[in-house]
């Protein structure tokens, strides 16, 4: 199963989910959860720490305690300076990942440097994406609304790595077939 | 490498099989309903080549359209109700090995196991039944008869096949229900959506449950949206149907709904992917 790990902020999507209106803690993890952790659910320390945090900047305040014992009789809601956060946060695009992952371009240009077949590098990474993908497209043929963008976006991202991949390993292929080939030898002065 | 030249070939390979399949249905009993050619047995003689037990096997083909070499020995072999992508770059001869496959094209070497038939074995009129009755193709567009409605268009290879006007329209009518797109059944293919036009062309190749359904890039044609909707479906009624399916897509993405990947470079089927 691969692991999508979605770059996000736990502090602004429990702040997100708040505005639908107060939540006791227990509440907020499962909904994020569902929504957002299926690969990687919230432990309840992450959580209660948070809210903490969100507590101690006044983007949270409590907005009812359940008598009794336990760390989830409090219930919580979002602040007016919560909201103004949710909405700086959303207005901050992500840094788009400029960088391909390093160990696949390294093991494709050490191909290419030692006479290697670039196109069989190409070839077990592309069976390696497939396997991936595959599974991500079970699960978003199967699953619901939320699965199927978390999915469509792993999914479009290892396609986009298999296109370059593809690519460079036809141009760098003809390059060096140009370089080795007879007629350019004979070609040099 | 243009995409167009492979799919007119097989659009024209087909509408010359529907053509031949038409006098042949009349002239033998190879096409009466329920009598189509005989189901294969998954069980083979004992094969030199591997190939038994394959639903569908090629071994080592070899084709050139004049000086150019398409295929340099490509093999691979289908199991029954498995679904394979074949992937590799343009004119890497990923969609003359599907119409070798499906007996559209003959190999100059190289032969095509279906069961325990021999492709090159059958006469023209054999396999044009076998193409009828045991395989479907969708193709990337231009494969429905604009003069027809989509209803018509999906009963037609029932039609061919010998079975009566009523049942065809039927069985057409539930299978473009299957597919969610009954509510264009009474229009001409030039009057629906892309989307909807392939959708039809997949009933089309399903109405009459064939052991093979051979798509050549049936979304190359579509958005992201629509063609995704087609891989769903056409996946999700072959694997009910334990239909096999042979499928050219240089799309990762599309590629993802098989069960495995077979790249064709070269005119050579790479075995890496394992």
């Amino acid at each position: 199963m691969p692991c999508i790990v979605l770059r996000m902020s736990i502090g602004h999507t429990l702040l997100g989910l708040l505005e639908a209106g107060p939540r006791h803690g227990y509440d907020l993890k499962r909904s994020y959860d569902e929504r957002f952790g299926h690969d990687r659910p919230l432990h309840y320390g992450q959580v209660y720490a948070t809210l903490s945090r969100l507590l101690k900047n006044g983007l949270v305040e409590v907005d009812g305690v359940t008598p009794g014992d336990g760390p989830d009789r409090k219930r919580y809601a979002i602040t007016e300076a919560g909201v103004t956060d949710v909405e700086h946060w959303l207005t901050q695009p992500e840094r788009p990942d400029l960088y391909l992952h390093s160990g696949l371009y390294t093991k494709l240009v050490v191909a290419l440097l030692t006479g290697r077949s670039a196109t069989d590098v190409l070839d077990r990474q592309r069976a390696e994406h497939l396997t991936a993908m595959r599974t991500l497209t079970r699960r978003k043929t199967g699953g619901d609304l939320a699965d199927q963008l978390v999915c469509d976006h792993a999914l479009f991202h290892l396609e986009a790595d298999l296109r370059f991949l593809e690519l460079t390993a036809a141009r760098l292929d003809a390059l060096r077939n140009a370089i080795r080939s007879p007629q350019a030898e004979e070609a040099r002065p | 490498m243009t995409p167009r030249d492979p799919s007119a070939r097989a659009v024209a390979a087909s509408a010359a099989s529907a053509a031949s399949a038409a006098s042949a249905a009349s002239a033998a009993s190879a096409g009466a309903p329920g009598t189509g050619p005989a189901r294969v047995g998954l069980a083979g003689p004992a094969d030199p080549s591997g190939t038994s037990g394959a639903l569908l096997a090629a071994v080592e083909l070899r084709k050139r359209f004049g000086a150019t070499p398409a295929l340099d020995g490509a093999s691979l072999r289908v199991d029954a109700g498995e679904i394979v992508a074949l992937m590799g770059p343009s004119g890497s001869g990923k969609s003359t090995l599907l119409h070798c496959l499906a007996g559209i094209i003959g190999p100059d070497a190289g032969e095509v196991h279906y069961g325990t038939r021999r492709l090159s074995a059958m006469s023209e009129a054999g396999r044009s039944a076998l193409r009828r009755g045991e395989f479907g193709f969708v193709f990337q567009f231009g494969q429905l008869v604009p003069e027809l409605t989509c209803a018509e268009n999906v009963a037609l290879p029932l039609r061919l096949g010998g079975v009566g006007r009523r049942a065809a329209r039927e069985r057409a009518r539930a299978q473009l229900a299957r597919l969610g797109v009954d509510d264009v059944a009474g229009k001409r293919p030039g009057e629906v959506s892309g989307g909807q036009g392939q959708r039809v062309a997949v009933a089309r190749a399903l109405v009459t449950e064939p052991r093979v359904i051979f798509a050549d890039e049936p979304t190359g044609a579509l958005d992201s949206l629509n063609g995704e909707e087609v891989m769903r479906l056409l996946t999700q009624a072959a694997r009910e149907a334990a239909t096999a399916v042979v499928l050219v897509t240089h799309d990762a993405r599309v590629a993802a709904y098989s069960d495995r990947e077979v790249v064709v470079r070269d005119g050579r089927t790479r075995s890496l992917a394992g």
